[in-house]
């Protein structure tokens, strides 16, 4: 009975994941046709487009886990103090800010990717300060250049890191903290020694939810970057819809989908944390 | 600062505009589908037999690019197009969807292979894509007789390799690939690559993803003719050229149509670009911008108008179609998008709207413009995906 419960799920997630990956892998192995038409492909059994497409895309692959470290490392930093803030210190402000938090889910992904692109472009008025004060020359832009990527990706994925941070953190019993400032803790050392590994499970959770969408991403690349800012997102997307050759792009996600595994397991295992969230 | 953010906001506007049209169309066409099936029809998808398929009316919903029919800012709409509707009742969903033939063919090609419907009764896409769809059997034949207007098409367009006797595709419009830059930032113009990947530009420098009009122009810069089998060789020089560019930080992005929103906001001060797109551009922007073919040669393409085989509207898209080849419509839209018009005796119509552009060697050109630009040679199947696969890895992806 209980694993009838079960069936909804699974046969969504046989039709919607396993199915697909099925295909995909089938895919991966193929090889143009003899007639060299775009788009038509025979099964050949090639496991070595694999190691070729790895070969051919390291540097975005390289520079996809490196943007998304930096921006889950940033994403992190700004979370915390916000997340600290909204558990113990708003008040009766908690609800908005918490919807506050919540609030650019409202609008579309790309609308609001798009619309850093106008606040940071060159005639955009964060330039335009910039400029004013002499901090940057008047040759300096902010967009297409990799840190309009990281700090686009950062601002995406910050409510996904903030959500499961102040989980973890409202959670924590008020007596846990005064018992530490019984004991003659300091605000310091309470945090150091309770708060925060108290908060792990959320700040593992958030960490995740914000490394794994963006070792994937591909719009903030797209839209804020330039063409040596591309990450593995782009090719896989340049691959499948531009030069429509499937079974090289199946090949990278599948090791994009490996690659993030591995990492993920090694970074759960080391955390020492069983539970997220 | 409201100015420079209008036309972008007007972009977003449209393309939201643009869905909830979209969606209207994909109701009133399945409203067509379900009264079909009520008068006893038994085909309805697009594998319909041609006499069925030409039976059925609706809504024609055309895919093509942006900036490329006459458009009034004020009221919002395309006033041939209405004038079109109005006169015939047929009901037309008009769509700035194609942004690059790669990346269109690639949304609409697993669609196409299925023969389900892709959403579109009208494609407008470039020489080459165009011979890709009519070899793989995508692209309907049009009905004898059904665009009588069908004549007016330039001796020089009536017979091309990838459609004998213009079968099932008819030229929309005609351009030239070459330079389009800002006049304010960059008074001086620009006439060659040397002057394009110039340092002073470096990072606001933007190129087509269309790999026939980048590569085309590199290739010339290097002194090799397009338009003829030059080699693999030859070609992967040119890559070497446009890397190069890439890694030392001169461009900043690989674009489809979309250039056009960078020049308007500053982001891109040059561009390798489409002529009419530029002039338009110019127009609603008191001249800002201007255009020039290359001193060592540009591209000259032509876009053309299909009717997929998913359609089952054919009868209706084939009057559009027709409504365009009549002279004094053509004239009507050379007029406002500024490309070469394919159509005979748009020339004349056109003296009455405005001689300059009757004059214009962009939209009637004469031989010393025709001498100065190349059409890119066919590549077979095999240098298309090479070629292709190179041309994205010198973009990054």
């Amino acid at each position: 009975m209980p694993y009838l419960l079960l069936l909804p799920g699974m046969l969504w997630l046989i039709i919607f994941f396993i199915l697909p990956l099925v295909n995909l892998a089938e895919t991966s192995t193929k090889t143009r046709a003899a007639s060299q038409e775009t788009g038509e492909f025979i099964q050949t059994w090639r496991f070595a487009n694999y190691l070729d497409a790895f070969k051919e895309y390291q540097p975005q692959f390289t520079r996809s886990f490196i943007y998304a470290l930096l921006a889950t490392l940033l994403a992190l930093a700004i979370a915390y103090p916000l997340a600290y803030a909204i558990a113990f210190k708003s008040g009766k402000y908690k609800n908005i800010l918490l919807i506050l938090v919540i609030a650019p889910f409202f609008t579309s992904f790309l609308l609001r990717t798009i619309a850093w692109k106008q606040i940071l472009g060159a005639e955009g008025p964060v330039v335009f300060v910039l400029r004013s004060l002499h901090l940057i020359g008047p040759d300096t832009t902010i967009t297409a250049t990799s840190f309009a990527v990281v700090m686009g990706m950062t601002y995406n994925f910050l409510p996904f890191m903030t959500l499961p941070i102040y989980a973890s953190l409202d959670r924590i019993d008020p007596r846990l903290l005064e018992a530490s400032g019984d004991l003659y803790s300091n605000g310091v050392t309470t945090f150091r020694k309770v708060t925060f590994p108290l908060s792990m499970p959320g700040v593992v959770a958030g960490t995740l939810l914000t490394f794994i969408p963006a070792a994937g991403d591909y719009v903030n690349a797209a839209i804020l970057g330039n063409p040596t800012t591309k990450m593995i997102g782009n090719v896989i997307d340049s691959r499948f819809f531009r030069i429509v050759d499937y079974p090289t792009a199946a090949a990278l996600s599948f090791t994009l989908m490996a690659t993030i595994l591995i990492l993920v397991t090694i970074y759960i295992r080391r955390s020492g944390t069983d539970e997220l969230v | 600062m409201t100015d420079k953010l209008s036309p972008e906001t007007r972009a977003l506007i449209k393309a939201q505009l643009t869905r909830r049209r979209f969606l209207a169309g994909a109701g009133a066409v399945g409203a067509t589908a379900v009264l079909a099936a009520c008068g006893g029809a038994t085909k309805e998808s697009g594998s319909a037999s041609e006499s069925a398929a030409a039976e059925a009316s609706g809504t024609v919903r055309w895919a093509n690019w942006p900036a490329y029919l006459d458009f009034d800012s004020a009221s919002k709409k395309y006033p041939s197009l209405e004038t079109f509707i109005a006169a015939s009742g047929i009901d037309v969903v008009y769509k700035e969807d194609v942004n690059d033939n790669d990346e269109f063919y690639g949304k609409v090609q697993g669609q196409l292979k299925l023969n389900k419907d892709i959403g579109y009764d009208i494609v407008t896409l470039t020489d080459w894509m165009a011979g890709r769809w009519i070899r793989l059997g995508y692209a309907q034949e049009f009905d004898e007789g059904a665009i009588p207007n069908k004549e007016n098409i330039l001796p020089t367009l009536a017979n091309v390799g990838f459609d004998p006797g213009r079968k099932s595709s008819l030229t929309w419009q005609s351009g030239f690939a070459g330079f389009g830059w800002n006049k304010e930032l960059l008074p001086g113009g620009i006439k060659s690559l040397d002057q394009l990947f110039d340092k002073k530009n470096k990072g606001r420098i933007e190129v087509l993803s269309e790999m026939r009009d980048t590569m085309g122009i590199i290739l010339q810069y290097q002194g090799v003719d397009p338009s003829q089998p030059f080699t693999e060789d030859q070609f992967m020089n040119a890559i070497a050229f446009l890397e190069k560019q890439v890694a030392d930080g001169m461009i900043r992005q690989v674009k489809g149509n979309d250039y056009l929103e960078d020049m308007v906001n500053g982001d891109a001060v040059a561009v390798i670009g489409w002529s009419g797109d530029i002039f338009s551009l110019s127009n609603e922007n008191d001249g800002k911008f201007d255009f020039a073919i290359p001193e060592s040669g540009g591209t000259l393409w032509s876009d053309n108008t299909m009717i997929p085989t998913t359609s089952n509207n054919k009868k209706n898209a084939q009057a559009v179609i027709n409504n365009y080849y009549d002279p004094a419509v053509a004239a009507q839209v050379a007029a406002y998008v500024n490309y070469v018009c394919p159509v005979v005796g748009a020339q004349a119509e056109m003296e009455k709207i405005d001689s300059k552009l009757a004059n214009s060697p962009f939209i009637f050109p004469d031989d010393a413009t025709l001498a100065k630009v190349r059409v890119f040679r066919p590549l077979s199947p095999e240098e298309e995906t090479t070629f292709a696969e190179a041309f994205a890895a010198a973009s990054g992806n």
